[in-house]
């Protein structure tokens, strides 16, 4: 029964907890304590993975500690690794946002708070593995070790640009690193996914692939082709969520999390729904490891939520006090992922403040001397531009007849404007 | 060389590139076991495999979302539509994504995916089995477009298009599968095997895109034509008996512009015929390159053909299709000018 059980329909509008001028509330947040959640075998039915669709995969206690069945325990080295891949895209993403500011770059999209998300994922994954981002997971593109200067130069549109100035920033790819090209068409990129994890099926391959989107765009069709091709194929994929509470001005009771979790929709398609948290860099390297192990071995796709927050603007285009508490990040109940990865480091006694700012100073220097070289190939205003002919190439394979005569049909106008 | 309609010219053309390429995959609703509600793909499964033909769940978008993935990863994906009235929800899989990989990618990435789906009508279908969406593709950067009018040009183009490192639409007039159709629904059906397009060399060859064909000769006017109406423009002409150079243009994008012009230069006059709804359908990118190519050569004002503005009534399917009458209303048009 409801609560209030209603004597006729109404219609139910979602609303968040708190708009501007309200204090936050994330009382809505349903939260397991940490290491309380059970782990399954890889092998399990999807069935025996319920409840981990609706309670909250977390490794990392209050007082730091790694706890519980999912533990991945890793050695200290490679939490360090993982702290200086997330803390480098921090900063990256910093820098990055003041450049747009001083009016350097056309447009931004930074990650933080979510940088654990990616790092911990990516570091889960083998480089094999196929990875079709989103626009908010450029710590895949960092723990693949795409180098600072070529992701500039993507964001500058110069001469340099992987993508030859034909995306937006931060649509990144690389062949090379099997990271696959950014749409900016949201969740198009599920069922691509899929189908390429399919493929590896086929050829009898054992790489997987795997593929983030939003809780928001979770509601396009294509997440839910994504999930039921997935199931009935038992395809070698991973379907992440980032659950970060906000699709621009949205929250994500709008995407349909006000009733159940992201994750349960996994279950219903006869997929294992892990509901992890995001700022926890232990807690999702474990469950990507989990969702691999059994994709590699057979047991098909695992859809996972991770629960984060976006503690930033959707873009450099938004301002989130118009939709938001100004404060609400301060209240995020789970915390920022570095600070935990750090705290969690310094309480194993691998780390430590002095050598945090030490690491931070030298990432730092890295990010602005990367971006001092990416602008001698380029800059929207000034330095060398792309040629304007490779505006017809890659239409097609080959330039077809009637590219050919556009191009002519520029070069003639720029003649004919002097 | 054998007699084949157009449904096994398809299907030796999968079988072909099935054979000869391990890449080849074919995936879509009911074309596994079943063989395709239309038989192309009869007997690839079990000749293939289901790891090669795939019967998929209702879903266009996810049919084409996991063929680019396949793409990406490799394989040589045919994915059916089942009528071509049904793609409409794979239309951001194809436009965003499909289209435009290798450019947005720099050419790093593409998926050389093949659609294909049955088009048209004449066959009873409805508002929603009977559409000739071509002009959704061909407006879009990135896609070839072709609709075959013959078995001969079907099996030629699907093999090309199977081999192409480019995504590939295909539109198969549903009304051409198992014979030539004038548009006259009275008639006894024609069967391929009565054409010369139905003898069909049961090896490998292609044809090629971006070339239309001049199915006659002619001197009087130019009929520029593709799919179905290419037959109902050769019989209104012959009713008229009227010396018309039909072409077909088969390959929409890339558009063979010397073949139309040159023709259109050498008559003085043009009539262009499709299926599709006329409004901004794609006769008017016709008549616009016609014109721009031959307006000093034209005797009279081009000349549309198509179907109404109108969806495809189930009940006035003859009174929509545009059948000899409406073709030799439009002759008479452009061979008297006021």
């Amino acid at each position: 029964m409801l609560e209030h059980m209603p004597t006729r329909s109404r219609l139910h509008v979602p609303a968040p907890p708190a708009r501007p001028g309200q204090p936050p509330d994330f009382s809505y947040l349903q939260l397991s304590p940490p290491g309380a959640v059970a782990r399954p075998e890889t092998t399990a039915s999807w069935r025996d993975t319920l409840p981990l669709a609706t309670g909250l995969i977390r490794v990392l206690d209050d007082a730091h500690r790694a706890v519980g069945p999912w533990n991945p325990r890793l050695e200290a080295a490679d939490l360090q690794v993982g702290l200086r891949h997330m803390l480098l895209t921090r900063l990256f993403d910093d820098r990055m946002v003041r450049s747009q500011r001083q009016g350097k770059l056309s447009f931004y999209m930074k990650s933080t708070g979510e940088e654990a998300v990616s790092v911990a994922a990516g570091m889960a994954l083998q480089p094999g593995d196929m990875l079709f981002p989103s626009y908010r997971n450029q710590g895949l593109q960092v723990v693949r070790g795409r180098p600072l200067v070529e992701l500039m130069c993507q964001l500058l549109s110069n001469t340099h640009d992987m993508c030859k100035g034909r995306q937006l920033p931060v649509m990144y790819h690389s062949a090379a690193a099997n990271l696959f090209s950014i749409s900016g068409n949201l969740a198009t990129q599920f069922p691509q996914a899929v189908g390429w994890a399919m493929a590896a099926a086929i050829k009898g391959e054992e790489h997987v692939a795997a593929t983030w989107t939003g809780e928001g765009s979770s509601a396009e069709a294509d997440f839910h082709h994504a999930l039921l091709f997935a199931s009935v194929y038992r395809a070698p994929v991973i379907l992440n969520v980032v659950n970060n509470q906000w699709a621009i001005s949205t929250f994500q009771g709008t995407a349909g999390g006000e009733q159940n979790s992201f994750a349960a929709r996994g279950p219903a398609y006869g997929l294992p729904g892990l509901r992890v948290d995001g700022n926890d860099f232990l807690a999702v390297y474990a469950a990507t490891r989990w969702a691999a192990d059994r994709a590699r071995t057979g047991g098909g796709g695992t859809l996972i939520e991770l629960v984060t927050y976006r503690a930033g603007a959707h873009s450099t285009s938004d301002d989130p006090s118009r939709y938001r508490p100004k404060n609400e990040p301060e209240h995020w109940p789970l915390g920022d992922p570095v600070e935990r990865l750090k705290q969690h480091l310094i309480a194993l006694g691998e780390w430590s403040d002095a050598r945090h700012s030490a690491l931070s100073e030298e990432l730092d220097a890295q990010v602005v001397a990367a971006w001092q070289e990416a602008v001698t190939h380029g800059t929207m205003n000034e330095g060398p531009r792309l040629d304007r002919d490779l505006m017809f190439d890659d239409v097609f394979k080959e330039l077809p007849e009637h590219l050919r005569r556009e191009r002519e049909l520029l070069r003639a106008e720029l003649a004919a404007a002097g | 060389m054998a007699k084949m309609n157009m449904i096994q010219a398809l299907n030796s053309a999968m079988d072909i590139a099935m054979a000869r390429d391990p890449n080849v995959v074919v995936l879509g609703q009911d074309v596994g076991f079943f063989g395709g509600v239309f038989r192309c793909t009869d007997g690839l499964q079990r000749k293939y495999g289901e790891h090669r033909v795939i019967d998929t769940p209702i879903a266009e978008g996810g049919i084409i979302g996991a063929a680019i993935g396949m793409g990406v990863n490799g394989l040589r994906p045919v994915a059916e539509v089942q009528f071509a009235d049904y793609v409409y929800p794979a239309y951001d899989q194809i436009v965003s994504e499909l289209a435009r990989l290798r450019y947005r990618s720099a050419g790093d990435f593409h998926a050389p995916v093949t659609v294909r789906m049955p088009c048209g009508g004449g066959i009873r279908g409805g508002q929603t089995h009977s559409q000739s969406p071509e002009v959704l593709f061909a407006h879009v950067c990135g896609l070839k477009v072709a609709m075959p009018s013959n078995p001969y040009d079907a099996k030629g183009l699907l093999i090309g298009a199977i081999e192409d490192d480019d995504p590939v639409i295909l539109l198969e007039p549903k009304r051409l599968y198992n014979g030539p159709f004038d548009g006259d629904p009275n008639k006894p059906a024609v069967p391929w095997s009565t054409h010369a397009k139905g003898e069909v060399p049961t090896d490998h060859y292609t044809v090629p895109f971006g070339r239309a064909e001049i199915v006659r000769a002619g001197t009087q006017v130019t009929i520029i034509a593709y799919g179905t109406m290419v037959h109902v423009a050769e019989a209104a002409a012959q009713a008229l008996k009227l010396d018309a150079e039909i072409i077909d243009v088969r390959s929409l994008v890339p558009l063979d512009v010397d073949t139309l012009c040159n023709s259109v230069c050498k008559t003085g006059r043009c009539v262009i015929a499709h299926e599709a709804t006329r409004f901004a359908g794609f006769g008017a990118e016709l008549a616009a390159t016609v014109m721009e190519h031959c307006f000093w050569n034209l005797e009279a004002p081009i000349q549309r053909v198509a179907g109404w503005n109108t969806p495809y009534p189930h009940a006035f399917e003859w009174e929509y299709f545009p059948g000899q009458a409406r073709v030799a209303l439009a002759l008479k048009a452009v061979m008297e000018p006021k």
